[in-house]
């Protein structure tokens, strides 16, 4: 019988000299160029950081690919960003440019830093998961061609952090994200009552609905449900298999704008809603694609140096942003959902 | 040559980003679970719809958590991925590798999965993806034996996560990566074992910057801070204006507390430690010059979630600051009693942001014992429907009426 609890490996074993000896006494950093960090310590020592963007979605091979590459540059030390980057650790100066050059050859972009995009965060969509409204993956490397310029340069007037979930459950921080694609559904579950009545415990079913729209069906053994009263979220169906809710035809993607989790200058914001529904498109989602590329050259033509997405648009109001950006500003944009009221203006000051 | 029996998804090979499509493709040719997995993703791309089925319940000895069950509902057509299920693997802190370690997963995931892997899960853990029931056990035993773990899943404490902190950056006023192998260590059970009404999540940051997202993602957000004064390098911040960095424009007026001032003809900038709030915004802008302060440790928020149900959360300040040295026992301290009051009062599926804001913030920081600061809130309430407690009022409550 193996050994249970052993708790994950031990990350001192996985730094490199470099990085043991100067632990905690590291003076300051700077960005060399796109990609490239050098970290000084106090000591003089320095490690150098060149960050790669990745699927997320590798293969063994892939991975075998990266080992390669650090066992060549980096004494075989390597580690990954909280946005699915990998930051090859050189601890010689001299293998700096070889590895670029080599990452050149086999095309990894090296990027991610500074004002920047940095890798999408994302989940798993068609690829794995049970309740996607969308595919992950697939969205990210259309979204990630097409931004591809920004990753690999620094030429945005701020960080920008992209992310994506493929359904309302939002895996990964994108209600939070400077812009944030979401899956969503537009129609209640279609039941199937012999599924409810024979797999789903009905109480637990009717209590994971957040708007009670959800009524017992004594009759059938099932539930029914209030249509006016359900907002699509798609949380029955993970409590129950027969409450049906994905549906080709009008399942889609939503777009929010301006959430931030740092501190800087401003408290972390949510990100709120700019585009309320675009088409699920594949294999390469154009509409959601464009309409991303539109929302981030808005902000990078329009914002002052070192504003981040939010800020600008507090800065300028919501009423300007939707002009900025052309898009028709509609009933959707008004909460009406819990805590809605503290969106609401109260003040007879706004912008034409 | 052959037609190729994925139309839409080779449209994903072109393009500048890496492509997994790519990269499944030549796994696919020793891999019929990844040659499946192609033809019900193709298909899915298809039908603009997901083919997977709820989980069933799979797991290995010893565990309630870590393996998530995934089945297939086209699994006539792509018998290889009719059990296609998913192991996590609990990540080292700050998500360093050696390559010996990172070869070994692979070679480990090569002989009893797919061979498909996220590096890495939303979470933190290492996602190998697509597996079969009867591979779990010898998986897990591999793993095991190579010195890894599985993480959480289910309602339990979900796999810790810290950003890069003193390993490489000279911000972290914590150490994030001991403080989450430590923890992570500490509640093997309650990361193992799923016993509570739902997920917990804990993430830890070594500053304000909040690179691992804890105040959006977690439960309870682990946030480094100081408590005196930013430390200035003169002689760095000069260097900064000879350079070309307009000091005044781009960090002094964007302050918000007003906290610095600018001299432009001596080139020195002013601070009114007392005044700053510790927003990291100086320190970014001039990391040769500002660093945090030495009386370290960090704040500590709490409800931190995504939007289901009720809405999204940012987690709330409820420790203003906390120093943390190991062994780490009074925040242990303070997580045993906040899992506690949330075990015994939550709701199913209930999140213990949505506890607090249902029972109200004061009913939880009089059971975990923390006292009400006014830096736990933006503003105070407007409305005058507070409650007492009984001890505060004459003759403990309402007197009889006489
Ligand atoms: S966002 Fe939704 S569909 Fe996507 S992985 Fe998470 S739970 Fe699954
Ligand atoms: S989709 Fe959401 S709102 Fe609609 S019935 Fe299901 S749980 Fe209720
Ligand atoms: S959160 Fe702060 S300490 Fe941690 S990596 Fe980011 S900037 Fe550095
Ligand atoms: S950390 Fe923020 S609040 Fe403090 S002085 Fe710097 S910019 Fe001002």
């Amino acid at each position: 019988m193996s050994r249970t609890d052993i708790g994950p490996p031990y990350f001192k074993d996985m730094l490199p000299p470099v990085i043991k000896e100067n632990y905690g006494r590291w003076k300051y950093h700077e960005i060399l160029r796109p990609g490239v960090l050098r970290h000084v310590a106090e000591s003089g020592a320095e490690i150098y950081s060149v960050r790669v963007g990745s699927a997320r979605l590798m293969t063994v091979d892939r991975v075998r690919e990266i080992c390669d590459l650090a066992d060549k540059y980096c004494d075989g030390y390597l580690r990954f960003t909280s946005r699915h980057n990998i930051e090859f650790l050189v601890s010689d100066k001299n293998k700096v440019e070889p590895l670029l050059r080599e990452l050149k050859e086999k095309g990894w972009p090296v990027g991610g830093t500074g004002n920047s995009i940095s890798n999408m965060i994302h989940t798993q969509g068609w690829i794995h998961c049970h309740t996607p409204a969308t595919d992950g993956s697939g969205i990210v490397k259309a979204v990630m061609d097409d931004l591809y310029e920004y990753f690999v340069d620094m030429k945005l007037p701020a960080k920008l952090r992209i992310a994506l979930a493929c359904c309302l459950n939002m895996c990964g921080a994108v209600h939070c994200s400077d812009i944030a694609m979401v899956g969503i559904h537009r129609k209640p579950p279609v039941i199937e009552h012999d599924i409810v009545s024979k797999q789903c415990e009905i109480p637990t079913l009717i209590a994971s609905c957040p708007t009670a729209a959800i009524r017992p069906n004594p009759k059938l053994k099932s539930v029914e449900v209030n249509e006016e009263r359900c907002m699509y979220c798609g949380n029955c169906y993970t409590m129950c298999p027969g409450m049906k809710i994905a549906d080709p035809e009008n399942d889609g993607v939503a777009i929010f704008v301006g959430g931030k989790v740092s501190n800087a200058r401003t408290p972390p914001m949510f990100s709120r809603l700019a585009i309320p529904y675009l088409p699920n498109n594949p294999p390469r989602w154009p509409e959601v694609t464009a309409a991303v590329r539109k929302l981030v050259e808005v902000w990078a033509r329009n914002a002052r140096q070192g504003e981040r997405y939010g800020e600008w648009i507090e800065r300028i109001g919501w009423e300007r942003f939707f002009e900025l950006a052309e898009i028709p500003f509609t009933d959707k944009h008004i909460d009406d959902f819990t805590f809605a009221i503290p969106t609401f203006r109260t003040a007879a000051t706004f912008k034409w | 040559m052959a037609e190729s029996r994925t139309p839409l998804l080779d449209e994903l090979e072109k393009g500048p980003w890496p492509s997994f499509v790519t990269d499944m493709k030549k796994l696919a040719q020793r891999k019929p679970a990844v040659q499946d997995a192609l033809g019900q993703l193709e298909m899915s791309y298809r039908d603009k719809k997901g083919h997977w089925k709820h989980g069933g319940i799979v797991g290995v000895r010893g565990y309630g958590g870590g393996v998530i069950g995934r089945y297939s509902d086209v699994g006539d057509v792509f018998p290889n991925v009719a059990e296609f299920h998913t192991m996590r693997v609990n990540q080292p802190s700050g998500w360093f590798y050696t390559t010996e370690k990172l070869r070994q997963l692979c070679d480990i995931w090569e002989a009893y999965g797919s061979g498909l892997t996220n590096f890495h899960g939303s979470t933190g853990d290492i996602i190998l993806l697509g597996t079969v029931t009867q591979n779990l056990q010898p998986a897990f035993d591999a793993l095991s034996e190579a010195g890894f773990d599985l993480g959480g899943s289910g309602s339990d404490l979900r796999t810790p996560s810290a950003c890069v902190g003193p390993a490489r950056c000279e911000w972290a006023c914590i150490d994030t990566l001991d403080i989450c192998h430590d923890l992570t260590n500490t509640f093997q059970d309650e990361l193992h074992r799923p016993m509570w009404p739902y997920k917990f999540k804990l993430k830890i940051a070594g500053c304000p910057n909040d690179c691992v997202a804890a105040v959006a993602r977690a439960d309870l957000s682990v946030i480094g801070t100081w408590r005196d004064s930013i430390r200035i390098d003169r002689e760095a911040v000069r260097e900064y204006a000879d350079g070309g960095l307009d000091v005044e424009r781009a960090v002094v007026n964007r302050c918000p507390t007003g906290a610095l001032s600018w001299n432009a003809e001596k080139k020195e900038l002013g601070l009114k430690a007392e005044e700053c709030n510790r927003c990291m915004h100086c320190i970014n802008m001039m990391p040769k010059a500002l660093c945090p302060g030495v009386e370290r440790g960090a704040t500590l928020l709490i409800g931190g979630k995504a939007t289901i149900l009720q809405t999204a959360f940012l987690s709330w300040v409820i420790v203003p600051f906390m120093k943390l040295e190991p062994p780490y026992e009074e925040l242990k301290d303070l997580l045993r009693r906040i899992w506690e009051w949330w075990d015994e009062n939550a709701k199913t599926r209930e999140r213990v942001g949505e506890l607090i804001y249902r029972k109200g913030m004061r009913e939880f920081l009089r059971a975990v014992g923390l006292p009400p600061a006014p830096q736990m809130v933006f503003r105070p309430r407007a409305n005058p429907y507070y409650f007492w407690w009984p001890e505060e009022l004459e003759g403990n409550g309402h007197k009889e009426q006489g």
